[in-house]
């Protein structure tokens, strides 16, 4: 195996704790805004999806990575608006009754 | 003195996004600081996004602007647009996207190169679970979408076929490593996306956000996997940032979809393999029958009471009728009765959504009671308001052999008087006649919640 499959792996190891300890302890009541602020978070897809389009060479590989792109575009922006509506209904600096 | 190399920009520009990933994310985990952890992250992937079109090497800059474009565009559209209560399955299509997009991402790495073991290992992994993340997810946005039935769907010997399809579709991924041929990489393909469905086919739609919270993890894995896969290649750097962040929803979301699943008494093994509700309940019939309430006696009721308890429900968040609700507390309250919110961990078929639907119209967080702080209350309760709530208030849930059995209910059969508001005579998500319905202390108001509140509310003007 390569070696930057170990440096990979090693790194994996510490994720997995970091993202274990930073929600352990967190009320029901964020139960769906963390379930969809993480899923934002997974949108760091569209990064490798931008790497894979970029070095694909045949017309079938570029279909699909355009495919990868687009999804994972809409993972982005629309977790990110998903998460950020959630939220502000929990913002309590805003105006009373006030909701668009 | 040289300009700084770009790859070295790139990857300083990752690091920073990992970071300021892990420090949203532990924003996130409390209410005060939520909103800023998200706009964090935002700016984080922002950069990240924007930097990995400067990495050397790449082409087809054209598809990839109009990906982005395309993609962006739609998501932040559609995501604006939809109502509050659609939420929870905006969340699922959403996941299932990036599901779907670690799969297409594996898809072309196995076509580009099928004959490095560890990288095609790696890369087929992060096709299996996304593509079950894809089909799962999008099974479910059309369960809570409605677009399909939110009952169990379930096939004769089903638990064989499901393992039979993942079996054969993981040994034509197999064979196609074995062979170097990526034509069959297409089988491997269909039967995984075939599996995906299947299994989220017979999940009713009351487990919904156990489910939506499991896909949401098994995307985060796959992103990390595809992310191993990466750093092999020519841009291995982008791979570090998407393990990292990859494998960090993985571990934040399978922790989350475990406190989910405990705070509804399910287990994750029950949730997928029991088909839950699909059953019919073995018991007696119910004793009894449906009396039946109309506006201006309810209205007259909850007047003289001291102390009203509102349950509120899916129907309330499908009838958009919170406005109405807060408007029925304001009035009551006027007339010197104790107004309280009693929420269900689940009510609204996800953690936290009723809390959400009740702030928009500006219910104080004070008056919103879970559902440990209310049970003790119910007895001292003259009348309990149910507003298109179902399972979360059913005491079969108290009676061994129901398929409820064990689940947390609200105790509303113990408040003096109960009052219903419901369409008409179906039965919840679970499927499950509800015993509440028939007791004697029970009147049913029928009606859609908005206009049944509306009402209610007209009443209790006139009678002021």
């Amino acid at each position: 195996m390569a070696a930057d499959l170990w440096t990979a792996l090693f790194i994996a190891l510490l994720a997995i704790f970091t993202g274990y300890e930073v929600i352990s302890r967190v009320p029901v009541l964020l139960h769906t805004p963390l379930m969809s602020g993480s899923n934002f978070i997974h949108g760091i897809v569209l990064v490798g999806a931008i790497v894979a389009l970029g070095l694909a060479t045949t017309p079938l590989e570029q279909a699909i990575g355009l495919v990868a792109v687009v999804m994972g575009a809409l993972n982005v922006t629309g977790g990110y608006v998903v998460t950020e509506r959630i939220l502000a209904m929990f913002d309590r600096s805003r105006p009373k009754g006030g909701a668009k | 003195m040289t300009l700084p190399d770009i790859q070295d920009v790139i990857n300083a520009i990752y690091v920073v996004a990992v970071l300021v990933f892990i420090l949203g994310l532990r924003a996130m985990s409390s209410p005060a600081t939520a909103r800023r952890g998200i706009l964090y992250a935002g700016v984080a992937m922002l950069l990240a996004v924007l930097v990995t079109f400067f990495s050397p090497g790449l082409s087809n800059f054209a598809l990839i602007a109009l990906g982005v474009i395309v993609g962006g565009l739609g998501g932040f559209y559609w995501a604006r647009v939809v109502k509050m209560t659609a939420m929870p399955q905006m969340v699922a299509m959403f996941n299932g996207m990036g599901g779907g997009s670690a799969a297409a991402i594996a898809a072309v790495e196995l076509l580009g190169n099928l004959s490095d073991p560890a990288t095609s290992g790696l890369s087929m992994a992060g096709a299996i679970i996304g593509s079950i993340s894809i089909a799962g997810s999008v099974i479910a946005f059309l369960k809570l979408q409605g677009w399909i039935t939110s009952k169990p769907i379930v096939l004769p010997g089903r638990q064989v076929v499901n393992m039979a399809v993942l079996v054969l579709g993981v040994a034509f991924g197999g064979y196609a490593l074995y062979l170097l041929n990526t034509f069959w990489l297409l089988p491997f393909f269909v039967l995984l996306l075939l599996y995906g469905i299947l299994l989220t086919l017979p999940i009713g739609g009351a487990d919904m956000p156990v489910v939506i919270s499991l896909f949401n993890a098994l995307t985060g894995i796959a992103v990390g996997l595809d992310g191993f896969a990466l750093v092999n290649g020519p841009l291995g750097d982008a791979g570090y940032a998407m393990v990292i962040a990859g494998v960090l929803v993985g571990a934040a979301g399978s922790l989350l979809t475990v406190l989910m699943a405990r705070a509804m008494n399910r287990s994750i093994s029950n949730v997928f393999f029991s088909a839950f509700g699909a059953t019919e309940e073995t018991g007696g019939p119910v004793q009894g029958q449906l009396k039946p309430i109309d506006a201006a006696d309810a209205a007259v009721m909850m007047a003289y009471a001291s102390q009203v308890v509102i349950v509120p429900g899916y129907g309330l968040a499908v009838a958009q009728g919170q406005q109405k609700v807060k408007e029925l507390a304001d009035l009551l309250e006027s007339k010197g009765v104790t107004v309280k919110f009693a929420i269900h961990p689940v009510a609204g078929r996800m953690p936290g959504h009723m809390n959400v639907l009740l702030a928009e119209v500006g219910v104080a967080y004070d008056k919103l009671y879970d559902r440990d702080e209310i049970n003790a209350e119910f007895p001292a309760t003259d009348v309990a308001l149910v507003i298109g709530a179902n399972d979360v208030v059913n005491p079969a849930a108290h009676r061994p052999g129901s398929p409820l059995q064990g689940m947390p209910i609200l105790d509303v059969e113990q408040a003096k008087n109960v009052i219903v508001i419901k369409r008409g005579q179906g039965k919840g998500f679970a499927g499950i006649e509800n015993d509440l319905f028939y007791r004697d202390n029970c009147r049913m108001l029928y009606g859609d919640a908005q206009q049944a509140v509306g009402a209610l509310v007209s009443e209790l003007k006139k009678a002021s």
